[in-house]
C-alpha cells in the first residue's frame, strides 16, 4: 500500500528578553544554578507574576512576519501538572485567546516547489526550569534559572507531508526568530526546540491516522532523523495490522532510537483554567503599528533587495539571507568592495566565496561568519585582486589560506608571496617559446590534427605553460596566445 | 454533575494530593455540592457573552524589561530542606 506522512508541529521558541515573563529575574544563559530564579520564580507565596512588556512585542513581531491576525486581548491560563522543575504546579500559558492567531509560512524546496505551511497560532508561556537527575544519590537536583523564561509556541496545522518539508519550515522559522532579534536561535543551548507531531494514512483518504508526538527535538538533523525512524515504525505497525497507540516519543540522537514516553493515559489532563492573578492584557493598532515599523528586515524582502541592489540570482540571494549574520557579512564585504574597485554589480563573487571556500573553513575551523577572521574587509580585498585579474582564481585560493593562517591581507601576501599573476605578454611569449621549442614533436602532431581535435591537444601545452609560470600565468591570456603560436 | 470515590482518587493523583479511602467518600459529597452550583449557573443562557477571564473589570499592566532581582540563592537555599552545588534537591521523578 502506499502511505501519505501527515506531520505538523509544535516549536518552543525562547524569547531573548533580558528578563523573565513574570519577574525581573535576568534570563543570561549559563549562570551558576538557581542565581537567576527569583521568588516568583520559585513560586514562593504570596508573590504575584507582573507581566514583561518586550514578551508582548516580541510575539507581536512574530505574528506581524507570519502574516497572522495580532490577539489584541490576550489571556493566560494554568496548566495544571505535577513535575519538580514546575514549583507552582503549573504552568502559566495561553490557551483560548492567544497573542497570535491563524497565519502562514511560505517554503521553498528543491527544485523550486514552492509549500504554504499554515500556522494554527502562537501562544506566550513560561519555560519550566531543568531537571538533573545523575550524581545525586537517588534525589534529583533542579535548577530554576530557566523557570518562566518567556516563549512562545507555535503551532503549525498538519499540513506538512514529509521530513523536507518539515526541515524546510523549522529553518524557516529559525531564519525568520533570528532575523527579528526575538530569539538567539541556539538550538544547542535549548533556545528553539520542536515538537513532531507524525501519523501516516492510506494515501488518497482523508481522514488523519493516530498521531504520536516525538518532543524536544534540537536540532534539524535530529529532526530529520526522529521522522523517517517514527514514519518508519508506523507503517510496519498498520502494514503487520497493529494499531497506532497515541502517544509521546523521545528521540535519542546518539543512539538514533526512540522510546515511548508517557505510560499513564490521563496525564495529559491538564485542567486549564484562567490565572485569577493576571489580567487580560490589552494591545491596540496604534501598538501593533509602532511595532511593525520597528521590526527589522524579513529575510524575504532582503532576498529582493539582495537581487535589485546587489544583482545577485535570486538562489544567491536566497542562500545568503537564510542566517542574518552571513547576509551582514556579505553587505559589509560588498560595501568595501564597491568603495576599492568601483565596481557595481561584481558582488556576485564574493557570494560565490561566503558560500563556497568561506562557508567551508568556516565549518571545518567550527567558527561563526560574524566572528570570522578572514573578516568582509579582508575577503573583498582578495575578490578585488581576482577581479582586476592579479590573482587566478586558483592562486587566490592559496591567498585566501594564507589569509586564514593570519598573513595579512590578500595585497601583502600576492607581495611577500611573489604570487602576481603574470598576464603580461612578452613574458607570457618566453614561457610559450620555450615550451613549443622543448615539444616540438607534440607541436607537429597538433599543426597535423583536424581542427576539432586541437582542443583537446592545447590541454597538454596550458598544463606545461601552467606548470613554467608555477600557475601564475593568467589562464585566458595564456590560451590566446597559445592557440595563435601554434597555429603559426 | 456529582463525582465518586474514583473522580476523586484522579484528581489526587493529578494533584499530587494524599486523600485516604476514609475521607475519599466525604470529599466526593462536598466537591459534588460545589459542583451542583455550577450546574445551576450552568443553566443560564449565555449565548453572546464572552467568557470571563478575570472579575476585575481592568487591563493587565506590563513592565519594562529590566533586571530588577538580585541573586538571592543564599537566602531562599536557606530554608530549603536540601540543597547540593546550588541545586535544590528534591525526591527523584523520572518516566
Amino acid at each position: 500500500m502506499q502511505w501519505e506522512t501527515v506531520i505538523g508541529l509544535e516549536v518552543h521558541v525562547q524569547l531573548a528578553t533580558k528578563t523573565k515573563i513574570f519577574s525581573g529575574a535576568s534570563t543570561a544563559f549559563g549562570a551558576e544554578p538557581n542565581t537567576q530564579a527569583c521568588a516568583i520564580d520559585l513560586a514562593l507565596p504570596g508573590t504575584l507574576p507582573v507581566a514583561n512588556e518586550q514578551a508582548f512585542r516580541y510575539a507581536t513581531m512574530f505574528g506581524l512576519a507570519v502574516n497572522a491576525e495580532i490577539g489584541k486581548r490576550s489571556v493566560f491560563e494554568r496548566k495544571n501538572y505535577f513535575y519538580p522543575d514546575l514549583p507552582k504546579g503549573y504552568q502559566t500559558t495561553q490557551l483560548a485567546e492567544p497573542i497570535v492567531g491563524p497565519g502562514f509560512v511560505d517554503l521553498e524546496l528543491e527544485g523550486g516547489r514552492t509549500k504554504r505551511v499554515r500556522i494554527h497560532h502562537a501562544h506566550l508561556e513560561e519555560d519550566a526550569g531543568k531537571s538533573l537527575h545523575e550524581d545525586f544519590a537517588g534525589m534529583s537536583g533542579i535548577d530554576l534559572n530557566r523557570a518562566g523564561t518567556p516563549l512562545i509556541e507555535v503551532v503549525t496545522e498538519p499540513d506538512m507531508r514529509n521530513a523536507e518539508e518539515a526541515v524546510a519550515f523549522a529553518k524557516k522559522l529559525h531564519s525568520i526568530v533570528t532575523s527579528l532579534e526575538i530569539c538567539d536561535g541556539e538550538m544547542s543551548q535549548g533556545s528553539m526546540r520542536f515538537d513532531v507531531n507524525i501519523s501516516v494514512r492510506p494515501k488518497g483518504q482523508e481522514k488523519l491516522g493516530t498521531r504520536t508526538e516525538t518532543k524536544n527535538l534540537n536540532s534539524f538533523k535530529f529532526m530529520e532523523e526522529a521522522i523517517a525512524l517514527e514514519v518508519e515504525r508506523q507503517i510496519d505497525v498498520l502494514e503487520d495490522g497493529g494499531k497506532i497507540k497515541q502517544e509521546t516519543r523521545l528521540y535519542n540522537g546518539d543512539t538514533k532510537k526512540a522510546r515511548s514516553m508517557r505510560s499513564k493515559e490521563d496525564s495529559n489532563d491538564y485542567r486549564y483554567f484562567p490565572c485569577p492573578d493576571l489580567l487580560p492584557v490589552i494591545i491596540d493598532d496604534e501598538y501593533i503599528e509602532s511595532v511593525r515599523k520597528q521590526m527589522p528586515e524579513l529575510p524575504e524582502a532582503k532576498r529582493a533587495r539582495f537581487v535589485e541592489q546587489y544583482g545577485l540570482s535570486d538562489y544567491d540571494a536566497g542562500q545568503i539571507t537564510m542566517d542574518k549574520f552571513a547576509a551582514a557579512y556579505f553587505e559589509a564585504a560588498a560595501t568595501f568592495f564597491k568603495n576599492t574597485a568601483s565596481q557595481t554589480g561584481e558582488t556576485k563573487l564574493i557570494a560565490n566565496w561566503i558560500m563556497a571556500d568561506l562557508g567551508a573553513y568556516l565549518n571545518r575551523t567550527e567558527q561563526r561568519i560574524d566572528q570570522s577572521p578572514v573578516t568582509p574587509e579582508l575577503l573583498s580585498g582578495l575578490v578585488v585582486r581576482i577581479k582586476d585579474g592579479t590573482l587566478s582564481s586558483k592562486i587566490a585560493k592559496q591567498v585566501f589560506e594564507a589569509i586564514t593562517n593570519g598573513e595579512g591581507n590578500a595585497d601583502t601576501i600576492i607581495e611577500t608571496k611573489g604570487l602576481k599573476q603574470v598576464s603580461d605578454t612578452g613574458a607570457l611569449e618566453k614561457i610559450i617559446d620555450d615550451i613549443l621549442a622543448a615539444n616540438t614533436a607534440q607541436v607537429e602532431g597538433y599543426r597535423a590534427a583536424a581542427e576539432d581535435k586541437r582542443a583537446k591537444m592545447l590541454g597538454f601545452f596550458v598544463g606545461q605553460a601552467m606548470k613554467a609560470s608555477k600557475g601564475q600565468a593568467n589562464p585566458q591570456a595564456l590560451n590566446e596566445l597559445l592557440v595563435k603560436k601554434l597555429n603559426g | 454533575m456529582a463525582v465518586d470515590r474514583s473522580d476523586i482518587a484522579k484528581l489526587a493523583t493529578l494533584a499530587r494530593i494524599a486523600i485516604s479511602d476514609d475521607e475519599a467518600d466525604e470529599v466526593a459529597s462536598r466537591i459534588s455540592t460545589v459542583l451542583a452550583l455550577v450546574d445551576q449557573l450552568q443553566a443560564v443562557n449565555t449565548d453572546g457573552v464572552l467568557p470571563m477571564a478575570h472579575p476585575l473589570d481592568a487591563v493587565q499592566r506590563l513592565r519594562a524589561d529590566v533586571v530588577t532581582e538580585p541573586n538571592q540563592r543564599e537566602l531562599f537555599q536557606s530554608i530549603a530542606p536540601a540543597v547540593q552545588d546550588g541545586l535544590y534537591l528534591v525526591p527523584q521523578v523520572i518516566e
